[in-house]
């Protein structure tokens, strides 16, 4: 077992005019783990993701992140060129709408190409077929290869943007709703594909979503949140099954079974 | 004989906040230890926790008090119930085998990786855990035209089998069984008893609630009745 988190998080805070939007959370991720921050719109889940990854400075609160080379560097002091470096490198983000991972104009074999590249890759024969081969990992068919996502539905677009993001083998994804808009049939079928692709490649992943099913499905652990603070977390079929909080058991309860 | 589960002291109550905060409590000082080679069966009304009980034993629930030991089967100790989440996934990969009633089926994913995936989380090559993990489903004659289907479809029966396979392709040191043979047929039966025989002679220890009270004697060494709190106490 490793023993060093790849991402922690202490006390962090982060407020909107009044609002807290994110207050004094902590957490571990462990390489390879799974992790899903569940709640309600408005329970500040999407925030810490950002806070998490970057993207938003918090009021108070440090996170860290572990990098490949085994140093430990402060997300929010390693400075704008540094964290694009890691953005390109040993993180990925899968955002809800994929139009906002992907160059819509591009094609899809080089929206896959162009992150290969901008981590290092220059061999244009090799980068087409590495694109090609994860196009087929994605389900996505050969002959699309030239075609732009604009074309395609928005289950094959979100595939796409998976393809995309793994194709450098990130240490660690982002993904924030990543089957929110989706027709049901086209979420399971996703869902699966994130799963098998998350524990063949090793990553660790945050998974914002307010999808229990998805959760089950994905995460190792689980954290839920509510007004902005976690109100319990833990082992996910723990938190799910034999649920504490007042409001765990509400969210628990409110799903409907098939 | 060395044990390999040692539970003591094991409560367990339900506070159910949507229900007025009503306290459900189900088990307490609750004790179980089991050798290795040795198989308990949990027996008692229905209500009295014997789900409970089991459920605590895998982890899917937590003790309000009580500890869980187990051995592992590099002799090392550890205490189920102050186990980190990591430490428990860890636990369930190595340590405790469980077969539950019902199949918790995930999409897509045919039969046979159902069956092999606890080889392969282990570090069994793919190829090796898939023969395995097809031999088994033969073995409890799963027709071999469904081993590339995914089980959501399947019949009740067909889909313990699954499950039975599932938890039987890795060596574990402590089995669960949660009714194995509910949905079988007689033939299918037998090579549950059979799987269950071979699992104790290769030192596996094991807790079951059999309804079965035919396969109950022939595989249990033990009974321990679990009996509802209000009569207990």
């Amino acid at each position: 077992m490793n023993d060093h988190p790849i991402l922690s998080a202490s006390s962090v805070t982060r407020a909107f005019g009044a609002v807290r939007a994110v207050a004094g959370v902590s957490l571990d991720l462990w390489p390879g783990e799974v992790l899903a921050i569940v709640g309600e719109s408005g329970s500040g889940k999407s925030t810490l993701l950002r806070l998490l990854a970057g993207d938003v400075r918090p009021d108070a609160g440090t996170v860290l992140y572990r990098a490949s080379s085994g140093a430990t560097r402060d997300v929010h002091t390693m400075g704008e060129p540094a964290r694009r470096h890691l953005a390109r490198t040993e993180w990925g983000f899968v955002h809800q709408d994929a139009r906002d991972g992907l160059r819509m104009a591009v094609s899809a074999g080089g929206n896959v190409g162009e992150r290969l590249m901008a981590s290092g890759a220059r061999h244009y024969g090799d980068i087409r077929a590495e694109a090609a081969r994860w196009l087929e990992r994605v389900e996505i068919p050969a002959a699309r290869i030239d075609d732009a996502p604009r074309l395609f539905s928005g289950g094959m677009r979100q595939r796409l943007q998976i393809a995309r993001t793994l194709v450098t083998r990130p240490r660690l994804v982002f993904m924030d709703e990543p089957t929110g808009g989706l027709d049901v049939s086209v979420q399971a079928r996703l869902l699966d594909m994130i799963r098998a692709l998350v524990a063949d490649l090793g990553i660790a992943v945050i998974l914002v979503t307010h999808d229990i099913a998805a959760a089950r499905l994905l995460a190792h652990r689980l954290v839920v949140m509510r007004h902005g603070r976690v109100v319990e977390e833990g082992l996910t079929d723990r938190v799910l099954d034999d649920p504490r909080h007042p409001y765990t058991q509400l969210l628990v309860s409110s799903v409907l079974a098939a | 004989m060395s044990w390999t589960l040692r539970a003591e002291g094991l409560a367990k109550s339900f506070t159910l906040h949507l229900q007025g905060g009503v306290e459900m409590p189900v088990l307490r000082g609750a004790a179980l230890e089991v050798g290795a080679g040795e198989c308990v069966a949990l027996s008692g009304p229905s209500g009295a926790g014997k789900s409970t009980l089991m459920r605590l034993l895998q982890g899917n629930y937590g003790a309000d008090a009580g500890r869980i030991l187990l051995r592992r089967s590099d002799g090392s100790v550890a205490d189920l119930a102050q186990a980190s989440p990591r430490e428990v996934i860890a636990l369930r990969r190595d340590t405790i085998g469980h077969v539950s009633q019902f199949l918790r089926v995930i999409p897509r994913v045919p039969a046979l990786e159902v069956v092999a995936e606890p080889l392969t989380a282990r570090g069994v090559p793919g190829e090796e855990a898939r023969a395995r993990a097809a031999a088994l489903l033969h073995r409890l004659n799963l027709p071999e035209r469904l081993h590339a289907l995914p089980p959501a479809t399947f019949s009740g029966g067909e889909q313990q089998r699954v499950n039975l396979a599932r938890g039987f392709v890795a060596e574990y040191p402590l089995m669960l069984l949660d009714e194995p043979t509910a949905s079988l047929d007689a033939v299918n039966r037998e090579v549950v008893i059979a799987l269950i025989d071979e699992a104790k002679a290769r030192g596996a220890a094991l807790v079951g609630i059999f309804h079965d009270v035919e396969v109950r004697h022939r595989v249990a060494d033990r009974v321990l009745e679990v009996a509802p709190l209000r009569e207990a106490a």
